[in-house]
């Protein structure tokens, strides 16, 4: 429709009264059916929602046991065995049913069709049938842990998972097996309604780079998730009729079980990380009331890391026995992600850069994940190096590395989106200054938590280890502190998220005068998103000249950062904004 | 245009056939390229072992029925002519043409399923198994491994992996024509009740893409598995 994005407006169509709507998608019907079998995505959102948070509560558990039994050098409170499967509970759960599934089920499923103008997602009834396939897979998996266990660690190494080990291996692997189909359906659902649904004037240029983010992570998970898928059959094929394929015994190459799991396992790491991403680049405009820095360098560089992402990935086998030069290859092209990474960084600082900020919880996340993702990224070169990896190899510091990412990256992303996005989910405000103290508890215990095991790493403690020197004991009590800390820091969104339903005060539309599509609709949005289809005639971030993607004026902003209530416009085509 | 926006067919959250259409078989290759993948993380394990043990792999794939493999691959070709002959009757909105080449492609792909299953019969009879009885099987030299092949110097788990790969790669794919020939029927069932109007054809477009990766996996499948060792003219039997 409207290509004249690059024309000077003048004026300006006024800021539009606050929409009305007396039904919306969670009142319009409050049958238990009308939740389980909805093809709306807003809900199924929220079906994932509740999902994601049972199972973060449950890895989050396994993580204490571990972090407790590693007060004492000789274990704590558990058995070495119990101890192994503390830690596969805790890997498998979070990796798989936590982080992968976070941000593109509950605020993916929720807001692409919002950002981009559509009524809902390309393939609804696949959108339900995906949280199904999820919660299938993620139950059997958690079955098979609570009654047996698994003590492989999540990688699941054969031979020891396909021969040795006597625990619940089948029924785990299959569960993981099941909940990558419905990352598959998921990825492949947004990929299609990026591509079909956006409304007139949506042009690639102008969708927020939150779309492209999960543009990239649905890439990823359609090419990487099916090698997984294939893997885990064939090591369950092995253990379940004795084929052989990845045991040396039987002149099977466990070398290859390597190479297979990790052309996944390593992508998936950014299937976790760039939705991360895509919420932060949501959040630091609107915060900082300027356009992204590099609109196009972010966009490309999402790509870029989902591309690179797929061709690193035997940097985790440096020590397994690769030939030299492969080593070599892979440690050059491992350097390589640390670019388009870095060009990120450097365009959230340079948005940060003379604009008018206030620090607001999701603000304030967002800032923890930029400092955290820097730290959890920097130590990476040191594993990416040939020769420090030898000394770092499964150490504490690789557990501190990725934890960096995947904790202070992708949680806190998680949670920036979850407290932005809140308002317009739920139509409710939650106690802002009860978020801003999580948020800065959890900063504190992360660091607490994982600064340590850097030391502790680096002097040699290596992962999945049970016992240790005594020398180590102190580090790891301030460890296990810390993670203590960090647990009361999650624990405080738990209660006061929930309040809010019923004490928090009505949210606006546009509360914190933000410039996507999804805040031109009520909050909470009505059941088929838009009264009608939006045209969009700006880019995404236009907050210097303060006009949403429908050319509308943004509502004026208090000193808090919060839109100013009650206040329609400001002036209608305030012209003093533009420069 | 107008009457076309009221169509039937369309569903409530896409503005215009044509964008539920062009969405539809965006999914549909979408998700063809997972299957690649999924294949893929086969054929390129399949390749290391081949590469490794390239003596065992000839051995065994040459006792293989490749006569059988051969028909199969004619009666799957034809299969997919005809599915795309169904697109066509769907197009032009010939309901007895559309029926006739379901049927036709449904019951070409249930004699694949016939002679694959005979074709596993022969297998097993000739001893060409691998499975858990050969863990210990191999160990105490009681593995059904045919002897003339022994005697070439072809060492028992070797020829053992290959044919793990000969039974997960054609069990994989017998599973997806079983699916394929679910969709194909739930095709037909649609036509009897009057479900595919022209304006709904990509419903059978998409399962014909489908039903072509499924036939252009064997074709991959049969050199790799079948062909990888020589096979002399008094083969040619059941």
């Amino acid at each position: 429709m409207s290509t004249s994005a690059a024309t000077p407006v003048v004026a300006f169509a006024p800021t539009p009264p606050e929409p009305e709507a007396k039904t919306n998608y969670l009142n319009w019907n409050y049958s238990w059916q009308s939740w389980l079998f909805t093809i709306d995505h807003k809900r199924i959102g929220l079906l994932y929602l509740m999902s994601v948070t049972i199972f973060f509560v449950v890895g989050g558990l396994a993580a204490g046991l571990v972090r407790v039994n590693l007060m004492s050098p000789t274990g704590a409170i558990l058995d070495q065995d119990s101890y192994n499967k503390a830690f596969t509970a805790h890997g498998v759960v979070m990796v798989f049913f936590f982080l992968i599934p976070a941000v593109p089920g509950v605020l993916g499923n929720f807001f692409i069709p919002m950002m981009i103008g559509a009524k809902d997602l390309a393939f609804p009834r696949l959108n339900l049938a995906s949280w199904y396939v999820y919660m299938i897979g993620a139950s059997l998996a958690v079955w098979a842990i609570l009654v047996g266990g698994i003590e492989t660690g999540w990688t699941l190494y054969p031979p020891y998972s396909s021969r040795s080990s006597h625990s619940n291996v089948i029924p785990g692997v299959i569960g993981v097996f099941i909940a990558g189909f419905s990352s598959i359906m998921t990825g492949l659902n947004i990929i299609v309604t990026v591509h079909k649904m956006r409304a007139p004037g949506m042009s690639w240029g102008r969708l927020p780079l939150f779309v492209w983010s999960l543009y990239a992570t649905s890439l990823i998970q359609l090419l990487a998730t099916p090698v997984l898928a294939v893997t885990l059959l064939m090591l369950a094929a092995e253990r379940a009729f004795g084929i052989g394929i990845f045991d040396p015994a039987m002149d099977g190459d466990p070398l290859l079980f390597q190479h297979l799991f990790w052309f996944y396992s390593h992508p998936a790491v950014y299937i976790m990380i760039i939705p991360g991403m895509g919420v932060v680049n949501e959040i630091i405009p609107c915060f900082s009331r300027k356009n992204i820095f590099g609109y196009k360098a972010m966009a490309w560089s999402v790509v870029g890391i989902a591309v690179v992402g797929f061709i690193v990935w035997a940097h985790h086998m440096f020590l397994a026995g690769l030939s030299y030069y492969s080593a070599l290859l892979f440690s050059l092209l491992s350097m390589l992600v640390a670019v388009p990474s870095a060009v990120k960084v450097f365009n959230w600082t340079a948005t940060l850069y003379k604009g008018s900020i206030t620090f607001t919880a999701p603000m304030l996340y967002s800032l923890a994940f930029i400092v955290l993702f820097t730290v959890g990224g920097l130590t990476g070169i040191f594993l990416a190096t040939l020769g420090t990896d030898i000394h770092l190899h499964d150490t504490y510091f690789v557990v501190a590395h990725f934890h960096f990412v995947m904790v202070g990256g992708m949680v806190l992303a998680y949670m920036a989106g979850l407290h932005f996005w809140w308002p317009k989910i739920t139509g409710r405000m939650y106690s802002d200054w009860w978020a801003r103290l999580s948020a800065m508890i959890i900063l504190v215990g992360f660091f607490l938590t994982f600064m340590p095991q850097f030391v502790l790493g680096y002097h040699g403690m290596p992962r999945r280890y049970p016992n240790y020197p005594e020398e180590f004991q102190i580090l790891n009590i301030l460890s296990t502190a810390g993670a203590t800390v960090l647990g009361f820091g999650y624990l405080l969104p738990g209660v006061y998220l929930p309040l809010s339903l019923f004490f928090g005060k009505k949210a606006t539309s546009n509360p914190w005068s933000a410039t996507g599509l999804e805040w031109t609709t009520p909050s909470p949005p009505t059941m088929h998103n838009f009264e009608k289809t939006p045209i969009v005639k700006c880019g995404p971030y236009e907050y210097a000249i303060g006009v949403d993607q429908t050319g509308h004026t943004l509502p004026a902003i208090d000193d808090d950062g919060m839109a100013i209530l009650g206040t329609s416009a400001p002036k209608g085509g305030d012209t003093t904004h533009v420069v | 245009m107008s009457s076309e926006t009221h169509s039937p067919v369309l569903k409530h959250h896409f503005d215009s056939l044509d964008q539920q259409r062009s969405s539809e078989k965006l999914g549909m290759w979408m998700f063809l390229v997972t299957e690649v993948l999924f294949f893929g993380g086969l054929f390129v394990a399949y390749t290391a072992y081949r590469m490794a043990y390239p003596a065992e792999f000839a051995g065994v794939s040459s006792k293989l029925n490749v006569l059988i493999a051969g028909i199969n691959t004619f009666v799957l070709l034809t299969s997919s002519l005809t599915m795309t002959l169904a697109i066509r009757a769907a197009q032009l909105g010939q309901k007895s043409g559309l029926i006739r080449n379901l049927l036709i492609t449904a019951a070409l792909g249930c004699t694949f399923l016939g002679f694959k299953a005979f074709e596993y019969y022969t297998d097993v009879v000739e001893g060409l198994v691998p499975g858990k009885i050969y863990a210990a099987a191999l160990a105490s030299e009681e593995h059904t491994i045919p002897k003339d092949l022994l005697a070439e110097g072809v060492s028992a788990p070797r020829a053992q992996l290959f044919l793990s790969f000969y039974y997960v790669m054609t069990g994989i794919h017998v599973l997806h024509l079983i699916i394929g020939i679910g969709l194909v029927s739930w095709l037909l069932s649609e036509t009897f009740r009057g479900n595919i109007p022209p304006a709904a054809y990509a419903k059978v477009e998409c399962v014909s893409l489908y039903w072509h990766l499924v036939d252009g996996i064997w074709l991959f499948l049969m050199p790799l598995l079948y062909l990888a060792g020589n096979h002399t003219l008094s083969q040619l039997h059941f």
